[in-house]
């Protein structure tokens, strides 16, 4: 398995810039994930480290190696690279244990059938290789795909959107699995989605693409709790962004009273901001003497989600336990549970990485 | 636009006719430019309305036949005794001739019981390569199994009833196995597996593919008096050989005319058939078409005359339809294709 | 769901197995005993025919998988130059009937033809030991089926390829196949199915041929039978060589009903939408032109410009008021026909989709096998018992009634166009059922729950949506009519001659020349089907 260093590309589409300065590491081993919107880029990037898409600056390496640059396109069929198609690709024609057979053909006869069984285990589908794609079910055929790209010994394993023709139920726990296996074998994966459950479940890091723009590569964590753009507080979980203003060395008032940020230097006292309050920010208490009026609420099963109103007429969200039924227009005791606020510009500034210590109030 | 549909809709679907007044319904398997002024002369001469129909002769055999007592033809006109016989055979014909008819044609040039009278003969004889073949080389249709011919012979398919009709008359003359050995030595010494028509067989002795043909008389005649520049200097590269003169003659064939069984306006007919049998007919006959009058007192064309008089076999024609199907068994186990 | 048999379903049943009266007539003469022209014709003939037919059927499958995928492939695949006029382009051949480029074949490599002649003054010499390959034979017969009859195979690759998810074909190259390998080992076999459809249907034609097996002096069951009918008269034996022939044809239509089977689990239900397709340059884009221009010019370019210049050659005598009688002739018979066709097609629709009756459903599937069934044979299938009938009633008429009912059936426009019908109803069917399949039950449905009444349904709903696909049909079988040649030298009325004839006539007389007018306008109209059908298959695409 090998690491996958991705700087600095540009792809095209007649005449269109898709990508441009986009720049990746993945480490051997390393499961990573895209996500993103529909039409952000993030298939065009999986396509071009396949080398189905030719890529017009920059260089894409795998290992030592570089397959893809403004001078070279390594052939597809050279790369070494396992891919998993949305809707499989299985080829209709052949038996399971063929289709697993088709990129091994150089093998011995013996070693083959030795791949195609451990295989087949490996993805739970033992005894099926006389089975036709379409005598399976849509899970079934995945894990078969699956085990056919992995059959080769790829350097990377290249998924798309792997999960989306499946049922909701079955997508988390098929990514878990999955996980599982790739993690087993030690597998270098990169996967490309646009839910967000699947890639929290499956990777080790995550990437959100906006429109060709590759805002953030962080632990799913961190993508959650310190998003470095709007565009990702709002993708990844949910939340709702009110008013603030600077007020003090890293300190921004807000309706729900004066919070900790990571501001830098470039923000002064008095600048209007906007920070980010998660659901779970707000912990319903009864014993609490805060009260606000319940202006909204959906039932989820295993917890509430109530729409709060602050004093000054904006909302928020409210997770709550599941058997606390409060109806619309009552009022309900909540606690904040905030450790730093996470606050966005309302114009563009340099942005600190998360993790930088800033210097401390003077 | 709709009324015309639904008339057209209803005339042709119904599409009987009904015999009226002074009129004759004629099937002819000759085609309409061979046949149609005499037609004309004749209702000139006797106000009798000629209906004409034309079409295949073996369709329209099938055509009587399915029409039986209800088909509209008064008069059949075809060729080939066989055909003229497989008509009588297949009971669509009723006997015609009077006496005055019996005296103008030989009797081996019409059915015995008067089912049906030859209009015009033709031979089926042999052309050759002026500047490859001798005269002296050739004599008899049996001779050209012989292997000097080998590969120099054209000559049309077996599907074509005049060749079916001169096995039938090698049949007759010499019996089955002997014709069987000869149909078989033709055949390999045919130059290329048949195909066209009789002046296809000339064009290819002409253009070289072959030396020799056996064609009907007819067919020559009208290439070198053809308005296509082309047929007539192919004509002219052939010459003339009458086969058998010295023994049975050239094989000889009819073009005939008879009565139909359903006629429903048989007076008329016999009529026609008369005019047909006129002097000024046969002329014609012999004039536009280069086909020899079964009058006897009937002038040749020039053409004709140019190929001289010949010796042509006396045989029965009835027989020509006797033996047809032995004939087609003969050339289809021969290869005759 | 109405099971029971109600009067609609009866009068549909009724049609459509009086339709297929011919075929039960003939298959009867299974039971007859053999006579002496059979065992003449086993003896000297019949191993012909089926020698023939069996490597027409080879040799003809070879030359349109030939001609038809690799141009398919590259057209489904990628783009070059020229590429979107060979999309339809390819297709032009289908207005060609196979007798029709065997005439002008014949006249362009025949022995005093063009080339030939050309080919001797270049060598200088007039013998004939310049070799030149025989035009009429079974070769010859090959090579002119596998020119007309390729776009069936092209067609249906096509689509196969192109309807083949690419995600598949990028699979094969991911796991290391080259583009080589994927298309042999992926491409290839997962359009098999289709393309064995195809190739039925070209099959299917070609054992249906007359005209051509005729000129090239070709000895096939379709000559067989029409020699034995019109020469010997034996209706006996002339059914059961049209028996034996069916059998062949029963064959191809097993093997392409199963093929069409096989193709649903070759389609992924998980379609990604198109990408674009690669262009291709320099030397590969010279290739793909040449590969797809090849078919095009031997298969309608060239046969249609020697139609020209005869047409030109011979216009100004043979366009006379005889040739117009041939044009009315062919071009209301095939209208009547059409018109006819369409309607029983409509009514079998109709009562298929309203009466969820089985009966119905089989009786529809049987009444729609005329395609596959040669003219020659439906010809004779339909003679035989319309003869018997006429007969029978005409006797049984004059001994009750007096009279004599004269021909009602055989030998009239009704046998011909009760002929057509049953061969061309596959056409309209599929054409018009393409359509109905697209009004939905729950159309008619929510229709009836706002509160429309059946005319209502009818008027405003489906006739106009059905109105393209019923145009469609009837254009369709229109042309077919036009083209036909058979089953109308057999069974046409008496002196009612028809293009296709008067091109047959002139051919076996002949006279090419004279046949290139009346093939020139068959080949003509033959072009307006092609039209449409490309235009279809481009809105499917768009």
């Amino acid at each position: 398995m090998r690491e996958l260093q991705i700087n600095q590309i540009k792809t095209t589409y007649q005449n269109t810039t898709i990508l441009e300065n986009l720049s990746l590491h993945l480490k051997a081993g390393e499961i990573g994930c895209l996500l993103g919107p529909s039409g952000c880029g993030k298939t065009t990037l999986l396509r071009s480290i396949a080398g189905l898409q030719p890529i017009a600056q920059g260089e894409i390496r795998l290992g030592e190696q570089v397959v893809s640059s403004s001078q070279t396109h390594m052939a597809i069929e050279s790369r070494k690279v396992g891919m998993v198609f949305q809707d499989y690709a299985l080829f209709p024609h052949m038996t399971i244990a063929d289709n697993i057979r088709f990129g091994i053909e150089h093998f011995t006869k013996k070693e083959q059938q030795e791949r195609i069984t451990s295989l087949l285990e490996l993805v739970d589908l033992s005894g099926k290789e006389k089975r036709y794609p379409h005598e399976l079910s849509g899970g079934q055929q995945q894990r078969v795909a699956l085990a056919r790209a992995l059959a080769g010994k790829p350097q990377i394993l290249l998924m798309d959107e792997p999960f989306s023709g499946l049922d909701v139920e079955l997508r988390e726990s098929l990514a878990r699995q999955v996980r599982c296996i790739l993690k087993a074998e030690g597998i270098t994966a990169l996967m490309v989605t646009h839910n967000q459950n699947e890639a929290f479940a499956i990777a080790d890091s995550v990437g959100v693409m906006k429109e060709g723009d590759l805002l953030q590569w962080d632990t799913s964590y961190n993508l959650y709790h310190k998003p470095n753009h709007p565009f990702i507080a709002d993708f990844i979980g949910q939340g709702v962004l009110i008013k603030g203003s600077v007020c003090g060395c890293r300190q921004v008032h807000t309706e729900l009273g004066v919070l900790n940020a990571h501001l830098t230097d470039d923000y002064v006292t008095g600048e209007a901001v906007s920070v980010l309050v998660r659901p779970d920010d707000i912990i319903h208490n009864d014993d609490s003497q805060w009260e606000l009026e319940v202006v909204n609420r959906v039932f989820r099963g295993s917890h509430f989600l109530f729409t709060l109103k602050l004093a000054n007429g904006e909302q928020v969200l409210c997770m709550s336990q599941s058997h606390h039924n409060h109806e619309i227009g009552s009022k309900i005791g909540v606690k904040l549970e905030m450790d730093h606020a996470v606050v966005f510009p309302l114009q563009k500034k340099h942005h600190a990485e998360n993790l930088t210590p800033l210097p401390s109030c003077p | 636009m709709k009324k015309s549909w639904i008339t057209l809709l209803i005339f042709t679907l119904s599409m009987p006719v009904y015999a009226a007044l002074d009129e004759v319904n004629v099937y002819s398997a000759r085609k309409e430019q061979l046949i149609k002024p005499l037609l004309t002369d004749f209702t000139r001469q006797t106000g009798i309305k000629v209906n004409l129909v034309t079409s295949k002769a073996d369709a329209l055999l099938k055509r009587l036949e399915s029409e039986g007592l209800n088909s509209p033809a008064d008069i059949l006109i075809t060729t080939d005794a066989g055909r003229l016989h497989r008509a009588k055979a297949a009971n669509v014909l009723q006997p015609s001739l009077n006496d005055n008819m019996k005296k103008l044609v030989p009797a081996h040039l019409r059915d015995a019981d008067g089912y049906w009278i030859g209009l015009t003969t033709r031979s089926r004889m042999m052309v050759y390569a002026k500047d490859r073949v001798q005269a002296s080389e050739l004599s008899t249709y049996e001779d050209l199994t012989d292997p000097k011919w080998k590969k120099r012979i054209c000559i049309r398919s077996s599907n074509n009833i005049y060749n079916q009709s001169l096995v039938a008359s090698m049949i007759a003359h010499k019996g089955e196995s002997e014709t069987a050995r000869w149909v078989e030595g033709l055949v390999n010494n045919m130059a290329r597996k048949p195909k066209g028509g009789d002046r296809d067989q000339v064009k290819a002795v002409a253009a070289g593919q072959c030396d020799i043909a056996v064609v009907n008389t007819y067919y020559l005649g009208q290439m070198i008096n053809s308005n296509d520049p082309k047929e007539v200097a192919a004509a002219n590269q052939v010459s003339v050989f009458w086969p058998n003169q010295s023994d049975r003659g050239a094989h000889i064939n009819v073009s005939g005319i008879a009565v139909t069984k359903a006629a429903k306006n048989k007076e008329n007919a016999i009529k026609l058939m008369e005019f047909l049998l006129s002097k000024e007919s046969q002329t014609w006959y012999a004039e536009t078409n280069n086909e020899y009058p079964v009058l006897a007192d009937a002038p040749w064309s020039d053409t004709l005359k140019t190929w001289g008089e010949f010796h042509g076999d006396g045989l029965n024609l009835t027989k020509l339809g006797d033996l047809n199907t032995q004939a087609i068994r003969i050339m289809d186990r021969a290869g005759w294709r | 769901m109405k099971k029971h048999f109600n009067l609609w379903s009866i009068l549909t049943i009724a049609t459509a197995l009086l339709l297929t009266v011919p075929l039960w007539v003939l298959v009867s003469f299974v039971f007859e005993p053999t006579n002496e022209n059979w065992t003449h014709l086993a003896d000297t003939l019949l191993p012909e025919y089926i020698i023939n037919s069996l490597w027409l059927m080879l040799g003809v499958s070879i030359g349109t998988l030939l001609l038809g995928i690799p141009s398919a492939w590259f057209i489904s695949q990628y783009h070059f130059v020229g590429k979107r006029v060979f999309h339809w382009a390819l297709l032009l051949p289908m207005a060609m009937p196979a007798y029709i480029i065997a005439y002008t074949y014949t006249g362009l490599l025949e022995f005093e033809g063009p080339v030939q002649s050309a080919l001797r003054t270049l060598f200088e010499t007039q013998t004939v030991n310049l070799w030149f390959p025989e035009i009429r034979s079974l070769g010859g017969a090959i090579v002119m089926f596998s020119l007309v009859l390729y776009p069936y195979v092209y067609l249906l690759a096509r689509s196969a390829f192109a309807n083949q998810s690419h995600s598949v074909m990028q699979a094969s190259r991911t796991l290391g196949a080259g583009p080589y390998k994927t298309f042999f080992k992926v491409a290839l076999p997962i359009a098999r199915p289709a393309i064995i459809a195809g190739l039925t249907l070209a099959l299917m034609e070609t054992l249906a041929d007359f005209g051509t097996v005729q000129h090239f002096g070709v000895a096939t069951f379709t000559t067989g039978i029409y020699r034995t009918w019109t020469g010997f008269g034996d209706t006996t034996t002339t059914a059961q060589l049209s028996i034996l022939l069916l059998v062949f044809v029963t064959v191809l239509m097993m093997v392409e009903f199963w093929s069409r089977k096989q193709a649903k689990y070759f389609t992924n239900p998980n379609q990604q939408s198109n990408l674009t397709l690669p262009t291709l340059t320099g030397g590969r884009a010279v290739g793909a032109f040449t590969l797809c221009l090849i078919p095009i010019l031997f298969g309608f370019i060239l046969p249609a410009l020697q139609l020209l210049d005869w047409s030109i050659n011979v216009a100004s005598t043979s366009l006379n008021s005889e040739f117009f009688t041939l044009v009315w002739n062919s071009f209301s018979l095939a209208f009547i026909t059409a018109l006819v066709t369409v309607s029983i097609a409509l009514l079998l629709l109709y009562a298929k989709r309203s009466q969820n009756n089985k009966m119905v459903d089989h009786s529809v599937r049987v009444a729609s096998l005329g395609y596959a069934i040669p003219g020659t044979v439906i010809a004779v299938a339909v003679m035989i018992p319309f003869a018997w009938f006429d007969n029978t009633l005409d006797a049984w008429s004059r001994e009750t009634l007096g009279i004599s009912t004269g021909l009602l059936l055989s030998g009239t426009l009704f046998a011909l166009i009760f002929a057509y019908s049953f061969r061309f109803l596959s056409v309209a069917l599929q054409s018009i059922g393409s359509g109905l399949s697209q009004i939905k039950p729950s159309m008619d449905e929510s229709a009836k729950t706002l509160g429309a009444s059946h005319w209502t349904i009818l008027k405003r709903i489906h006739i106009p949506l059905l109105s393209s696909s019923l145009v469609t049909a009837f254009i369709l079988v229109f042309v077919e009519v036009l083209k036909e040649l058979p089953t109308t030298l057999i069974l046409r009325p008496f002196n009612f001659n028809t293009l296709s004839v008067r091109a047959y006539e002139m051919a076996a007389d002949e006279r090419l020349a004279d046949a290139g007018l009346p093939a020139l306008l068959i080949v003509i109209t033959g072009l307006i089907p092609v039209i449409i059908l490309s235009k279809l298959i481009g809105k499917r695409h768009a």
